[in-house]
């Protein structure tokens, strides 16, 4: 019961992006379209399940003083990981990410959840939290890739969902629209959770 | 004591094996990754300036040394035999290098076209080299222009107007691509 609490945590009560707002450079720079957002997601789910599992694995053996190092290390290695093989497996992913995959390094949930979480759990427990974060922040970037991509573009996935007259507004493509919709989500979250307290 | 010998270790070790396991993931797909790189980046180029062309352009290139420089050459064949060779060159344009794969017709003795395969020029400006009304002018072009320096080549092609830079990073590549010809048809017929 309390490992499922460890996992659905990631997905409503402190999904990433929205709750601890934290990650928000991918989060602004890769939700031009659905699939960008998506492809960014499966990468932070690999790297944070894996470095979370890692680190929760060695923690006992990490001195205090050199464990950020050690977690950088860590997550690094496994951000390279992801690098490599989507450019062997998916290079037209790597090439709409590009710089953006090696910047997960210093993506704040990463080593957030590694100092945070992992650092004081068991294996499993961590990485369930890895996998749990991991999805949330997936599930918020394709919600806010998809709309940014059927607004700016009138496509979703790249298939055509707009009416024929739609006039894309290439305003949502650009950087303003990202802060304008995750503003609007943000806006939306609080809101609901408020009245779901009262 | 104890407690530094073992920050050192255990930070040490952690970022040996990491080393060591990403050098071997590495070499493992370094192959795929070049071929991946083929296909996606050089690829879509080549086929366009080798159009026509029977044979898998990729699978078939070759690696040649031209002035202790390798320069990978894509051989296009018709009915078996090859008809045209394409090779890229480099050209220095206003945002950094453009990379332009020039294709020629080995018997016509004139050049196929020229497709830009990466470049760094700012978008909707610089980057109209890459479009088909630019690239077009160069197709049928003679080997045996007059003048085969940029200038002369500007001569015979119209820059694109609103940018000079990134028109003469073009016309620059092609200029070498003219320059190291005659060296890369004498290597190409060679087995």
């Amino acid at each position: 019961m309390k490992l499922l609490k460890v996992f659905t945590r990631g997905l409503w009560n402190e999904i990433p992006p929205f709750r601890l707002v934290l990650g928000l450079c991918p989060t602004l720079a890769v939700t031009r379209s659905a699939e960008d957002g998506l492809g960014m997601g499966l990468a932070v789910i690999f790297v944070l399940a894996c470095s979370n599992m890692l680190v929760s694995s060695l923690r006992n053996l990490i001195p205090r003083q050199v464990r950020i190092a050690c977690f950088v290390v860590i997550i690094a290695s496994f951000v390279v990981v992801v690098e490599l093989l989507s450019q062997a497996f998916f290079y037209p992913i790597y090439q709409s990410l590009g710089i953006f995959i090696p910047l997960i390094v210093v993506n704040c949930i990463i080593l957030g959840r590694a100092e945070a979480f992992a650092s004081r759990n068991g294996i499993i427990a961590s990485g369930l939290d890895g996998l749990g974060m991991g999805l949330g922040f997936t599930l918020s970037l394709t919600v806010l890739g998809s709309i940014r991509e059927i607004l700016g573009q009138g496509t979703f996935f790249g298939a055509e969902v707009m009416w024929s007259s739609f006039r894309p507004f290439s305003f949502m493509v650009e950087a303003p629209g990202a802060f304008v919709t995750l503003g609007i989500l943000l806006a939306i979250m609080n809101a609901i959770s408020k009245s779901h307290q009262s | 004591m104890k407690e530094v010998t073992q920050m050192i270790v255990v930070l040490t070790l952690i970022c040996t094996v990491c080393g060591v396991a990403l050098s071997g993931l590495l070499e493992v797909t370094a192959e795929r990754i070049e071929n991946q790189v083929l296909i996606n980046v050089q690829g879509p180029g080549v086929k366009i300036v080798l159009e026509g062309s029977e044979n898998d352009l990729i699978a078939d290139r070759k690696k040649i040394k031209i002035n202790g420089e390798e320069v990978l050459l894509f051989v296009g064949k018709k009915d078996g035999k090859p008809w045209a060779i394409a090779y890229e060159t480099l050209g220095n344009g206003f945002g950094g290098s453009l990379t332009v794969m020039v294709g020629y017709d080995t018997d016509q003795k004139t050049l196929t076209g020229i497709q830009v395969v990466s470049h760094k020029e700012t978008p909707g400006i610089g980057s109209r080299v890459t479009e088909d009304q630019f690239s077009q002018g160069f197709r049928g072009l003679s080997i045996k222009i007059e003048d085969p320096s940029p200038k002369g080549i500007r001569g015979e092609v119209d820059a694109v107007a609103g940018a000079t830079y990134s028109s003469g990073g073009v016309y620059e590549a092609i200029a070498k691509s003219l320059q190291i010809y005659p060296e890369v048809i004498k290597q190409s017929l060679a087995p």
